[in-house]
């Protein structure tokens, strides 16, 4: 594995599997009366937000404090940020304190990436999402909660997801989580379509590996997984679709439309949910909807994560095992 | 796990001291004592630890239950995310932690590894063990004791005391893990010893 967690497409099957693995032996801690472990004792993880987001952070800071990191918390608001100070400016400040890893969340795509390899900083760097570009956690956990519900808990152990059939629907065009999802499912053998309005498809989706329909009823009755993603107002600058009804309508998911999947198949969810527009409240609240254990296994994913990337003196995690006694 | 070269050059430099008759006996021994020093092992819970630990606690288990005619909870510790010497060595994958579904709060937990050398192992899984429960008492049963202790600790069930020089290695092969039981002493290769 690489020393960094930049982007989803920079894992390779194996790295992948290792950090599903690791997350299922996380999650038995999460069982535990104690919660804790004592791995990451001394070592200090700043999570760097300089775009708004809860859920991500405090997914990120329960699975840094489950290891006993140090945490520090940034956020742009109200801090040198506003006053104009410099990524360059803020990173070397962070390595001047002597940071082991940085979690940051950026509204400009690539900004993880010039962090990690500009040399101002000798952190890990973890990619907590960037711009309309790449979210590898949130496509962990996803394929995380797809392996047990779809394989198994304990059967999963050692598994991709070959075969499997995953469709993604909405708003690909602004989607990071949809970008990292198509990279990571590939690596993991499923196949992976995307159903979206055509003004919500991003210029060169041929070269992704993937499948693009603009029909949902049609591909509904062979997913295995159907994720529906959050409609981005707040990067939506142009009319992209005539009315939230009209969307609703072609590519909501509601009762009718999920009686339509496989018995087995499961309902996923990003974060955070638009009730009554991209998924009804009965869908959302039904046995099948996994968005609540997503949320679960984002912070065993987060915990494997940074066991892997920090646990060690040199972050290239393997499946050997030295025997020391 | 071992590369294929490694294996080779066990196969070749190393010299068996226990083979699969004697690991029987040994174990067997150790079953009787459980029953003895537990006074009939009711309250015991066999703890292995990966990855021949985990073995070794299931083929007691079957021995202790001959003998005592209950059946004994056997799980498994992982102690990777408590070693402290994590900063040493890349991020290694973590084994499976497995404890029986009635806890071992109150219970006598034994634990049950293949090797006793510096005794870190056994810190690190005293305190894995702190997270987990409260155990009335601990235990430990290993198949060899080889010396050079870097921690006051000490096994209270000891399959063979080996005394061995730091040059030599011990390596244990189990019929589940390596497709046979023997307990191998070589000399450490200079560059791939593999132990601190």
């Amino acid at each position: 594995m690489q020393r960094h967690l930049i982007s989803a497409a920079d894992l390779t099957r194996d790295d992948a599997v290792l950090i599903l693995d690791t997350a299922e032996e996380m999650a038995r801690v999460a069982d535990r009366p104690i919660k804790k472990l004592p791995t990451l004792r001394g070592r200090t993880v700043v999570n760097l937000f300089f775009e708004d987001s809860t859920r991500t952070r405090i997914s990120f800071e329960a699975a840094e404090k489950r290891l006993s990191a140090d945490v520090i918390n940034f956020t742009a608001k109200g801090s040198s940020v506003s006053k104009g100070e410099s990524l360059k400016d803020t990173a070397q400040t962070l390595e001047a304190m002597g940071v082991d890893a940085v979690v940051i969340r950026h509204g400009a795509s690539g900004a993880p990436y010039r962090l990690a390899t500009s040399g101002w900083i000798d952190a890990a760097v973890i990619n907590a999402g960037d711009g309309t570009h790449q979210h590898p956690t949130q496509a962990l956990l996803d394929a995380f909660t797809m392996r047990r519900r779809l394989v198994g808990r304990d059967e999963g152990l050692g598994q991709d997801l070959s075969g499997r059939r995953i469709t993604l629907v909405g708003d690909i065009l602004h989607s990071r989580v949809a970008r990292s999802n198509v990279d990571l499912l590939h690596t993991l053998g499923a196949e992976v379509t995307l159903v979206a309005p055509p003004t919500l498809v991003p210029v060169g989706v041929e070269s992704w590996p993937c499948e693009v329909s603009y029909d949902l009823d049609r591909t509904l009755s062979k997913s295995d997984a159907v994720m529906l993603l959050r409609v981005q107002r707040e990067r939506m600058n142009a009319a992209f679709f005539p009315t939230e009804r009209e969307y609703s309508r072609r590519y909501g998911l509601d009762g009718d439309r999920m009686a339509k999947m496989p018995e087995h198949a499961i309902v996923m969810h990003p974060g955070p949910m638009v009730r009554g527009m991209e998924i009804t409240a009965e869908v959302a609240d039904s046995e099948r909807c996994t968005a609540i254990e997503q949320v679960t296994n984002g912070v065993s994913i987060r915990m494997a994560v940074l066991y892997l990337l920090l646990g060690g003196n040199e972050p290239a995690a393997t499946h050997t095992r030295t025997e020391e006694k | 796990m071992d590369t294929e070269q490694q294996k080779q050059q066990y196969a070749s430099d190393a010299r068996p001291v226990l083979e699969a008759p004697d690991i029987a006996r040994v174990l067997t021994r150790i079953a009787h004592e459980i029953v003895e020093r537990a006074k009939g092992a009711e309250d015991v819970v066999l703890l292995g630890i990966p990855t021949r630990g985990v073995h070794l606690a299931q083929r007691l288990a079957v021995k202790l239950q001959e003998i005592t005619d209950r059946r004994i909870p056997v799980g498994s510790l992982d102690i990777t995310m408590y070693r402290d010497d994590l900063r040493m060595h890349p991020p290694r994958a973590l084994a499976r932690t497995d404890i029986p579904s009635d806890g071992i709060d109150g219970r006598l937990v034994v634990l049950v590894d293949d090797v006793l050398f510096s005794g870190r192992t056994i810190r690190a899984a005293l305190d894995a063990l702190n997270d987990i429960g409260r155990p009335r008492a601990v235990q430990l049963a290993v198949l060899v004791d080889r010396g050079h202790r870097e921690l006051p600790i000490r096994a209270d069930y000891v399959g063979k005391n080996l005394p061995t020089s730091l040059r030599e290695t011990v390596k244990v092969q189990l019929a589940e893990e390596d497709g046979r039981d023997t307990v191998l002493l070589g000399v450490k290769q200079t560059s791939q010893g593999g132990q601190p």
